[in-house]
């Protein structure tokens, strides 16, 4: 690790504003995205603000008939909510699929969105890579790029979103609530907190030079059947391949989200509005514009596959 | 730099220089750091207590809790495997949970309540788990003990307060079954593949505890 200083932010406001102020200052959560990085020295912050006694660590109900999480909460608490598990049954399965029980334990809601991407390519300091080095080359296209994005890529880069708990905020609408330097509070509704690759793959997010998450919220309970399928190559503790996020009314109708193919959580109002006409249609939709290579191709057909799965599933249920 | 800086990286670049540096890990603790760029020394005082034991360190923010416990603490129980979480090897208790004290910074943990392989129990006085590890065979090698032993601790602790997991069915029912033990222990690799015995010991520990 390159050496850096450290302090322990007193507020949110004074977090945004010395964030802002001194260039590179990082934010440090769980810290088991951020670290992992700065031992590779793919990330050199100079300066660690840790927000960890902020008091961003409250699950509350919101006026609307919502749940407010704080930014701090930890995976496994956010999984294990009494509230979550009954009314947003998708966004604990799709927790409890991510990661190892330790690594839940430290890692947060905000540190969970912002986590990077898992393309070897960018953690390999040797290869070319545009988000780890704007104008440097793209090492995975044309190379080994069976983990990598079929869905919203670019020529710049074609790296996957890696988390599976965005994918479930993605389906459940989720906002983002932030504070930025000058001390104003936004919310980022979640489709556009996540920013495609095109020319600028090394920015990642809506957020803006100091900007901190204080709380993601979800809007009220919409009912249903909740489900998550991650398909991955081992049963536990690796990144999705494919995962599909997914809630059925009674009705026929459905939303879909997906993880593992997209260079952000994907979702689109088309595979939504084909929930009624089977799997095969929804994946259609949902793959629309998909950009595949020789190594990922296979994806689009785990898509449909996945989905049928979850249908059979769901009628077996019913 | 300062011998407590060592990456797995410089350690791997040469057995020369992991004799060279070795025997100056012991005094790293008081060791100045290079200033950083604000011109400080860098160093951050930290308290902790480790093991029932209150103990107050001088470190460089750069040292994970993991090294502050085997570089610092001379607390070698825990081990680092592939230092980027992806083992379970320094799996410890902080705070009541267990988390990988590879990935974490030891300043984050200032005030903070940690308990080792070494906390859980003595050579002649074994935790429940170490004793069913020993019984059941629970290791070979023994190099992912430490972390195995810690983890099974938490799980079970998790699984009586009524965390879910991946392969709980229904969110609200949360009960202990092989399955159960199997998932929640996937974040600790065992290269020597101990994982029944593993199993098995837990199994005996979470028996006693309901009887
Ligand atoms: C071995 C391994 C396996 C994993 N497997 C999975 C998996 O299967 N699925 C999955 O989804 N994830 C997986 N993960 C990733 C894990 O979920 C993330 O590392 C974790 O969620 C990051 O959260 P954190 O709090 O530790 O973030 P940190 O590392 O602390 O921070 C990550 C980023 O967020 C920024 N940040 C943090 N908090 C704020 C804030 N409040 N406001 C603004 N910026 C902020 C930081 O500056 C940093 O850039 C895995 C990780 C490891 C190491
Ligand atoms: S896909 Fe993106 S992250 Fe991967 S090497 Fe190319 S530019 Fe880098
Ligand atoms: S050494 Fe920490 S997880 Fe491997
Ligand atoms: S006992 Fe050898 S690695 Fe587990």
């Amino acid at each position: 690790m390159k050496p850096f200083t450290y302090s322990r932010a007193t507020s949110v406001a004074d977090a945004a504003k010395t964030a802002a102020a001194m260039q590179g200052a990082r934010f440090i959560a769980g810290g088991t995205n951020l670290l992992d990085l700065m031992k590779l020295q793919i990330e050199t912050p100079t300066h660690l603000i840790d927000v960890n006694h902020l008091g961003l660590d409250r699950i509350e109900p919101t006026p609307e008939g919502g749940l407010r999480i704080g930014a701090l909460v930890r995976n496994t608490d956010l999984a294990a909510d009494k509230t979550v598990r009954r009314d947003y049954g998708v966004l604990s399965r799709a927790l409890l699929a991510g990661a190892s029980g330790q690594l839940r334990n430290k890692a947060t809601t905000a540190g969970n969105l912002l986590q990077r991407t898992r393309c070897p390519y960018f953690y390999d300091t040797n290869m070319p890579c545009n988000k780890r080095k704007p104008g440097s080359g793209c090492g995975a296209i044309g190379g080994i790029s069976r983990s990598l994005a079929i869905l919203g890529v670019s020529d710049a880069c074609i790296a996957q979103h890696p988390s599976d708990m965005a994918v479930a905020m993605r389906l459940l609408d989720a906002q983002v609530e932030t504070v930025g330097a000058d001390g104003v509070a936004r919310a980022i509704p979640i489709a556009d907190f996540h920013t495609l690759p095109g020319d600028t793959p090394h920015i990642e997010s809506a957020l803006k030079n100091g900007e901190i998450i204080t709380s993601v919220t979800l809007p009220k309970p919409i009912g249903g059947t909740h489900v998550y399928r991650k398909v991955r190559d081992r049963a536990s503790y690796a990144f999705a391949l494919v995962s599909v996020a997914a809630v059925f009314g009674k009705d026929g109708g459905g939303r879909f989200a997906f993880g593992g193919i997209g260079a952000k959580p994907w979702r689109t109002p088309a595979a939504d509005a084909a929930a009624s006409s089977g799997a095969k249609a929804v994946a259609e939709a949902a793959l629309s514009g998909a950009r595949t290579t020789y190594h990922n191709a296979f994806k689009k057909t785990l898509v449909e596959r996945t989905l049928a799965s979850l249908y059979r599933q769901k009628e077996a249920r019913s | 730099m300062p011998s407590d800086h060592l990456t797995r990286r410089s350690l791997l670049q040469g057995s020369a220089a992991v004799a060279a540096a070795a025997p100056t890990l012991a005094s790293a603790g008081a060791a100045t750091a290079r200033p950083t760029a604000k011109g400080e020394t860098g160093m951050i005082p930290v308290e902790l207590t480790v093991n029932g034991r209150e103990v107050h360190l001088q470190l460089d923010p750069r040292t994970t809790l993991l090294d502050a416990l085997r570089e610092h603490l001379h607390l070698t129980g825990t081990k680092k495997g592939c230092d980027q979480g992806q083992c379970g090897a320094c799996t410890v208790i902080v705070e009541g949970r267990r988390i990988n004290s590879c990935l974490t910074l030891a300043v984050m943990h200032d005030g903070d309540t940690v308990t080792t392989i070494e906390g859980l129990g003595t050579a002649d006085k074994l935790h429940p788990m170490q004793r069913a590890f020993i019984t059941h065979d629970g290791y070979q090698c023994g190099y992912c003990t430490p972390g195995q032993i810690c983890s099974a601790v938490a799980v079970l602790e998790e699984i009586a307060a009524g965390v879910p997991s991946h392969v709980t069915d229904d969110l609200d029912r949360v009960a202990l079954s092989d399955r159960e033990l199997r998932e929640r222990m996937s974040g600790n690799i065992c290269r020597c593949a101990a994982y029944p015995n593993i199993i098995a010991a837990m199994n005996e520990v979470a028996g006693e505890k309901k009887a």
